[in-house]
């Protein structure tokens, strides 16, 4: 990690973050987001992150990125597990408990059908 | 490198590009550098982001998030003008819609902007290089390089913004003050103690985009001049504290905190503090007392912090909102953020929604939108389609608004004429069960457990309103009651030192103003009319629907029910302590309470 | 004193293991507080008298910090401490009737430690996760739309 000494410093570390996520974006890997903020976790984001990971290691998947973010604001939907296939614009499911993020990475990750039952709609 | 202060993403998808996406690029290209715009604003390409039915291309304009649909090429002059160079957003031209990224969840937010939420719940909060790929850091980059303190105070007034925590004083002010301050050792405080319940915006933005805060300080601390930090953070969020220390750390490894900032001879180091709940420490004389390792008592002003704070030097506090607001100030410019909002309320401002309304959760709005359209429109409305009651507004020290004040614009102004506060931006909104008798009672239970005892109007007169209105909850009310908690009212208003005393009374004072009959009944007819007060409800079996199941006699917990199985069951009303148990779980509704 | 025993190590030497590694700074005090409070579960005499000695702060000052912030406790708590979340929209979301249903399974009252310094019993003021009221917290672990039925399940894991 370098130390950012000047404006032209931080514009390049923000180039090149921005590089790395275009790669990430183009590389054909999806993206499972899950909001882990106090909220998601109260609701139970742990159970659903855990049964999210245990699915990716029992169907030996790979590229496949699993990160967390905040709670976007959507607290009666918590827990909230987002899906980006690349290329395709995320989609976001609410109140996922550990069955349903099982269903979501075999249905959805893998066959690429979206579960639209479990999908939060306005 | 040019800074953008807006960036437009046009759809160029197969549907967009057929319905003239290309020539749109052009027109609006064409139409910034008539306009003298085009070093402003950045016109970029970006994938599908309308929907089918849309009769021309897409685009959407950030950081405001607006979704322009169905521009035809006419279109373009009228929207370059109102949208970047008056900074209105050209409301005719919009969609429903927000973020491409949370497309669907869309619908219940369509009155959403999002300046402070921003990246919350978009980016890896624990990964500083996110914040900095959506342009993190390049507002303290601006103000180093190119403004004096001098300069960045006077921004920051000219947007109008004014302090989140609820006061609503004018930011570039405090800092001013503190700039103007003698002494060598300045202090720049963040007040993370929120401590209102039913308020949860500043962790939510802690623990979803840390780095904005502690951007937003950085900036601060330039503008004021000083050279430590602390973000006095409540231990009741164990996340947002640990979300914050990783930021800092993680800041100061790349050189944004420490000694000479981005090459400048600016330096500026930061910590968290940990609070250990009291809620009287979000007041900021407490806030420092508690930082210096003493209770959290507050003490008379003046002498102001801005003269004497921390140790007895010149500090500044504001909220993690205010701080994380600064940078899109800084990038976006004070004019844009202006024009946001509602008289001398500019910008947004996030409100937490709890209670009985249907989306719960932290939402962010312009100011000057109805509290009915926040409860309607984007809380989806009252639970269970009931009817509603009455809204409190700012926490424990606010108001409850009944349904005349629906129309109310919800700005800091309004609010305080209402006789209600804009606060931290919580909303507690209550629905017909609600008994508001109870709510006055609950909310006086808190502050006088939350006052810290050093004046007597708060300390004994919270205590008395207390006594008077669990004894009208207890049916033992008496007539005279009414004028006895107006006078206390007013008396702890006035007589308190600090906003906790003088803000306690608002929750009796607002439900006498609109809910007396409530009152009333409670006193003189001895009835709770929606049934909430134990000591003036019973609960009774009816005949018909009792199938004598048997559950509720399982369940309750002081076995007050009687019964054979398949037999109409009873309570005996002197064994039940009136729990409710056996309402909720009865399959039959078989249960009533007279 | 179960904890104590268990960790082995003396009061005293943990408050000056503390004392040494934050300084003796007054602006230390709490956090060391809340340092010692998180290890043993509450603040004794014993520690309180240490710290005095070690930081030369007059034992009533540690003691009048110690008994003002709510979070700070100078009794002894249960094996598991339960927070249960008393602000109005965890109690208008239903939170009464868990705040019964806790009572009852523990047979505690607010502020009590069950004989077998198993459980302790306190309420909280607000989580700032009232989105998923009503809420409580067991030791470090949020449990978010806790209904009365669920209680005795949550609380059966901590056996």
């Amino acid at each position: 990690m370098s130390t950012i000494k000047s404006l032209d410093d931080l514009k390049k570390i923000r180039e090149e973050a921005l590089k790395k996520q275009q790669i990430k974006e183009s590389s054909g890997k999806t993206e499972v987001i899950v909001g882990m903020g106090t909220v998601g976790i109260a609701a139970g984001a742990r159970e659903t992150l855990k049964a999210i990971l245990e699915t990716i290691e029992k169907e030996n998947l790979s590229d496949i990125i699993v990160r967390q973010t905040g709670n976007i604001g959507l607290d009666s939907y918590e827990p909230i597990v987002q899906v980006a296939v690349s290329g395709k614009d995320k989609v976001s499911y609410g109140k996922v408990n550990p069955e349903m993020a099982q269903r979501i990475i075999k249905e959805h990750v893998v066959e690429g059908e979206i579960i639209s039952e479990y999908q939060i709609k306005g | 490198m040019a800074y953008f202060r807006s960036h437009v993403l046009v759809s160029i998808d197969p549907i967009c590009i057929d319905k003239g996406a290309y020539e749109l690029i052009d027109a609006l290209h064409d139409e910034l550098v008539k306009q003298g715009l085009i070093d402003e604003v950045q016109v970029l390409e970006t994938s599908r982001i309308g929907d089918p039915e849309s009769e021309g291309p897409d685009l959407m304009v950030y950081p405001e998030g607006v979704h322009y649909t169905n521009l035809s090429l006419e279109d373009v002059p009228f929207l370059v003008e109102e949208h970047f160079l008056k900074g209105r957003i050209a409301a005719q031209y919009t969609r429903e819609a927000k973020e491409i990224a949370d497309k669907e969840l869309s619908a219940p937010q369509a009155k959403e902007m999002r300046i402070v939420l921003k990246n919350v719940g978009e980016i890896d909060p624990l990964n500083i290089e996110e914040y900095i790929a959506r342009d993190g850091y390049m507002a303290l980059g601006k103000v180093l390089t190119e403004m004096t303190p001098e300069e960045t105070i006077q921004e920051v007034l000219e947007s109008g913004l004014r302090g989140r925590g609820g006061a609503g004083f004018p930011t570039g002010l405090k800092w001013r003050f503190i700039r103007d301050a003698e002494g060598d050792q300045k202090y720049m405080i963040c007040n993370a103690d929120e401590g209102d319940p039913g308020a949860f915006a500043n962790r939510s933005v802690q623990e979803g985009d840390p780095h904005s805060v502690v951007e937003g300080m950085i900036i601060a601390a330039y503008a004021a001049g000083a050279s430590q930090g602390y973000i006095y953070v409540r231990a009741e969020y164990p996340i947002a504290v640990r979300t914050m220390r990783i930021a800092i750390d993680q800041a100061r490894s790349f050189g944004l905190l420490g000694d000479n900032i981005l090459g400048s001879d600016f330096s500026f180091d930061l910590d968290v503090r940990m609070g250990a709940g009291a809620f009287v420490c979000g007041e900021e004389t407490a806030l420092m007392a508690s930082i210096e390792g003493k209770r959290g008592e507050p003490r008379p002003r003046p002498p102001f912090p801005a003269q004497k704070g921390l140790w007895h030097n010149p500090s500044n506090i504001n909220n993690v909102e205010t701080f994380a607001i600064v940078p899109q100030i800084i990038l976006n410019g004070a004019m844009w953020f202006a024009n946001i909002g509602h008289e001398k309320s500019t910008g947004t401002k996030t409100f937490s929604m709890a209670g009985d309304v249907k989306n719960t959760g932290l939402i962010e709005v312009p100011f000057g939108i109805t509290l009915r359209e926040i409860i309607y429109d984007v809380g989806g409305g009252i639970k269970e389609d009931k009817k509603f009651k009455a809204v409190q507004t700012g926490g424990p020290m606010g108001g409850c608004l009944p349904e005349e004040f629906l129309h109310l614009p919800m700005d800091y102004e309004a609010l305080e004429q209402a006789g209600s506060i804009l606060g931290s931006g919580g909303l507690v909104v209550m629905d017909e069960d609600t008994c508001m008798v109870d709510i006055a009672r609950f909310f006086m239970e808190f502050t006088q457990e939350e006052s810290c005892g050093k004046c007597t109007p708060c300390r004994i007169g919270t205590r008395r309103i207390l006594e008077i209105l669990t004894r009208i909850c207890e049916g033992k009310g008496k007539p005279e009651d009414i004028v006895t908690l107006r006078l206390l009212c007013e008396q702890i208003n006035e007589n308190s030192l600090c906003g906790l005393g003088k803000g306690a009374p608002n929750p009796v004072k607002s439900t006498l103003d609109h809910f007396l009959d409530e009152y009333e009944v409670h006193i003189l007819e001895k009835r709770c009319p929606a049934k909430i007060c134990k000591p003036l409800i019973r609960f009774e079996i009816i005949d018909g629907p009792c199938t004598g199941c048997t559950l509720c006699a399982r369940n309750c917990p002081v076995d007050a029910i009687f019964g054979e199985r398949r037999q109409t069951h009873v309570i005996d009303p002197d064994i039940c302590i009136k729990c409710g148990i056996c309402e909720q779980i009865c399959p039959y509704d078989a249960i009533e309470i007279k | 004193m179960s904890v104590l025993v268990k960790n082995g190590q003396n009061v005293r030497n943990i408050v000056r293991a503390l004392v040494e590694e934050k300084g003796r700074e007054k602006s230390e005090l709490i956090p060391i507080l809340q340092d010692i409070n998180g290890q043993f579960g509450y603040i004794s005499d014993e520690a309180i008298k240490e710290l005095s000695e070690r930081m030369n702060i007059p034992g009533s000052h540690i003691y009048s910090v110690a008994t003002f912030y709510r979070m700070l406790s100078t009794e002894p708590r249960g094996e598991h401490v339960i927070q249960f979340c008393e602000s109005a929209p965890c109690h208008v979301a239903g939170g009464r009737l868990v705040w019964e249903k806790l009572k009852q399974e523990l047979g505690l009252e607010k502020g009590e430690t069950s004989d077998d310094e198993k459980w302790t019993l306190l309420t909280t003021s607000c989580l700032g996760v009232c989105g998923v009221g009503p809420v409580m917290i067991v030791d470090n672990n949020i449990y978010g739309n806790v209904t009365p039925e669920q209680v005795p399940g949550i609380l059966s894991q901590y056996n």
